[in-house]
C-alpha cells in the first residue's frame, strides 16, 4: 500500500547522491584504505606467485614449500611463504615454521625458516589440531563467512612485515574463488603456477581452475605434474602412481608449458624431504624471472 | 549512509555509537537545524556484516592494528603473538601504568587478542596524559573508542 492510499502525504526528499554533504562513514574510503594497506605493503615485493590447482591432495602445499627453498638457494634475496588455505593449513608445517610471531608497528613479523625465507600462515595462530573458527555469532554464518575469509587473506598479504622479498608465493586452496580474492587484492600478481597430478579426475578438476584463471585474466606461467611416479627401490625404475597424462593434456589445451614432473617424494624421518628435481626447480624459477606482471596503474 | 532530516531538508549528523555487548549496534545522529535526534539501531546479523567488512560505520576512531580482523575474529592461540609495546609516543610522555583491578580485567581477555587490547588503552591513556589505567578508564575507553568485547 502507498502512501497516498493509507491517507498520508507523500513524502519528496533528496536522494544520497543530492544531499552533498560528506558521508561520515566512508565505508568505501575504507575498503579502499584497506586495499592500500595491501598494495603499500607488497611494494617491497618484486614478484607474487600464486601456485593454485583444482583438486585438492595433489601436493600443492609440498610444491610451494619445496619451490618456496628451491627459489631462496637459487636467488640472493628473500622468498616468503603465504598459507592461504585458511581451513587447512599445512604450509608452515611442511617447512618447520614455528611461532609466536612478533608484533610490532610495522606488522606481524613473519616466522624465519631460513635465513631468507619468511612463513605465514593461519597454523602458525590456531591452536594444534584446531580448526579456524570465527567468534562471531552462529546465526547466519555462510552470509558473512566469506567476508571474513577474505579479510583474513587481506590481512595475510597487508599486515605481515614481509619486508624486502625478491618472491612472495602464496599457497592458494583448490578451487578458483581464493584466486579471485588474491587477484581483487594483488592485481600486479606475477602470474600462477598450476599444479595436478597425471589422473583424469585431476585433469578435470584442474581444466576448471585454469579456466577460471584465464577468465580473471591471471597470468598463467606452467603447470607443474606432481606425483607423476614413484621410484622402484627393488629396480630402481620409475612407474607410474595414476593412469592418465594431466599435465602434458593440460599444457597442451591451453598452450601453457609444462614445467616438470614431480615424482612421489621420498619420506625423510618425520616430514617429508622438501627439494623438487633441480629441472623443475629451475624451469619454475625462469618462468616466474621472466613473467611481466599485469601493468596496474600507479594508485 | 546518509540520514536526511526531511523538516528540515538538512542532513544529520553523526552523534556517537554504542555497542551494547549483545551483537547490537547503535548509532545517533541530530539535525543540526531543529536539533531532532534519532538513533539508528541495527541487529546482531546487520551489525555482524559490517564487522565482517572490517569497517565502522561513523568513520574510524582508532589506527588499523595489525591483523585485527583476524585476532578479534578468530579463535587463536594465546600465545600465538608477542605484542612488543610501543615506545611512548613522544618525549615528556610515558605509559600509563595499570592498576591491580585493571591488570585482572585484562587477563580476561582472550591471549590471542589481549596484546591489541592492552595496547589500544596504552595509546589512549598515553594520549590523554592519563598516569594510571583503571577500570574506569578502560570503561570510558571502550565507550568512546567503541571496543566491542575488549
Amino acid at each position: 500500500m502507498d502512501a497516498g492510499a493509507r491517507g498520508v502525504e507523500p513524502v519528496s526528499f533528496r536522494t544520497y547522491h543530492e544531499v552533498e554533504g560528506r558521508d561520515r562513514s566512508g565505508l568505501g574510503e575504507q575498503v579502499a584504505g584497506q586495499r592500500a594497506r595491501v598494495t603499500n605493503r607488497l611494494r617491497t615485493v618484486a614478484r607474487t606467485i600464486a601456485v593454485m590447482s583444482g583438486k585438492g591432495g595433489v601436493g600443492k602445499s609440498y610444491i610451494a614449500s619445496a619451490l618456496a627453498l628451491g627459489m631462496a638457494a637459487r636467488l640472493r634475496g628473500g622468498v616468503g611463504l603465504l598459507d592461504a588455505d585458511l581451513n587447512s593449513p599445512t604450509a608452515s608445517r611442511l617447512l618447520g615454521a614455528r611461532g609466536p610471531l612478533r608484533v610490532d608497528a610495522d606488522g606481524v613479523h613473519p616466522a624465519v625458516v631460513q635465513p631468507n625465507v619468511k612463513v605465514m600462515s593461519m597454523d602458525l595462530l590456531l591452536d594444534e589440531g584446531q580448526p579456524i573458527s570465527w567468534r562471531q555469532p552462529a546465526g547466519e554464518r555462510f552470509v558473512w563467512r566469506g567476508l571474513l575469509e577474505t579479510g583474513a587473506l587481506r590481512e595475510l598479504l597487508g599486515d605481515v612485515a614481509w619486508q624486502s622479498l625478491e618472491v612472495l608465493i602464496v599457497d592458494l586452496p583448490p578451487g578458483g574463488d581464493r584466486l579471485s580474492d588474491l587477484f581483487e587484492l594483488v592485481p600486479q600478481l606475477t602470474g600462477a603456477i598450476v599444479v595436478t597430478i597425471p589422473s583424469e579426475e585431476s585433469r578435470a578438476s584442474v581444466e576448471r581452475s585454469i579456466r577460471t584463471a584465464q577468465e580473471l585474466g591471471v597470468p598463467l606461467l606452467g603447470i607443474v605434474e606432481n606425483m607423476s611416479g614413484y621410484a622402484c627401490d627393488t629396480c630402481g625404475r620409475t612407474r607410474p602412481l595414476f593412469d592418465g597424462r594431466a599435465g602434458t593434456a593440460l599444457a597442451e589445451m591451453f598452450g601453457i608449458p609444462l614445467l616438470g614432473s614431480v615424482p612421489f617424494h621420498p619420506v625423510n624421518d618425520q616430514r617429508p624431504q622438501l627439494e623438487l628435481p633441480a629441472s623443475v626447480a629451475d624451469a619454475v624459477m625462469a618462468s616466474v624471472m621472466i613473467a611481466q606482471p599485469p601493468q596496474v596503474p600507479p594508485s | 549512509m546518509k540520514f536526511l532530516c526531511i523538516d528540515c531538508d538538512t542532513q544529520m549528523a553523526f552523534e556517537e555509537r554504542q555497542l551494547p555487548g549483545d551483537g547490537t549496534f547503535a548509532a545517533s545522529f541530530a539535525c543540526p537545524s531543529c536539533g531532532r535526534r534519532i538513533a539508528m539501531l541495527a541487529n546482531e546479523m546487520e551489525t555482524q556484516l559490517v564487522n565482517a567488512m572490517d569497517v565502522r560505520i561513523g568513520g574510524r576512531t582508532l589506527r588499523e592494528e595489525p591483523m585485527e580482523l583476524i585476532r578479534t575474529s578468530v579463535s587463536g592461540r594465546a600465545d600465538a603473538l608477542d605484542d612488543i609495546p610501543s615506545t611512548a609516543g613522544g618525549a615528556g610522555r610515558v605509559r600509563a601504568a595499570w592498576s591491580r583491578e585493571s591488570e585482572e580485567r585484562l587477563a580476561r581477555v582472550p591471549g590471542f587478542v589481549r596484546g591489541m587490547v592492552k595496547k589500544i588503552y596504552a595509546d589512549y591513556a598515553e594520549e590523554r596524559g592519563i598516569v594510571q589505567i583503571t577500570p574506569e578508564v578502560m570503561d570510558r575507553a571502550r565507550s568512546e573508542l567503541g571496543l566491542e568485547g575488549m
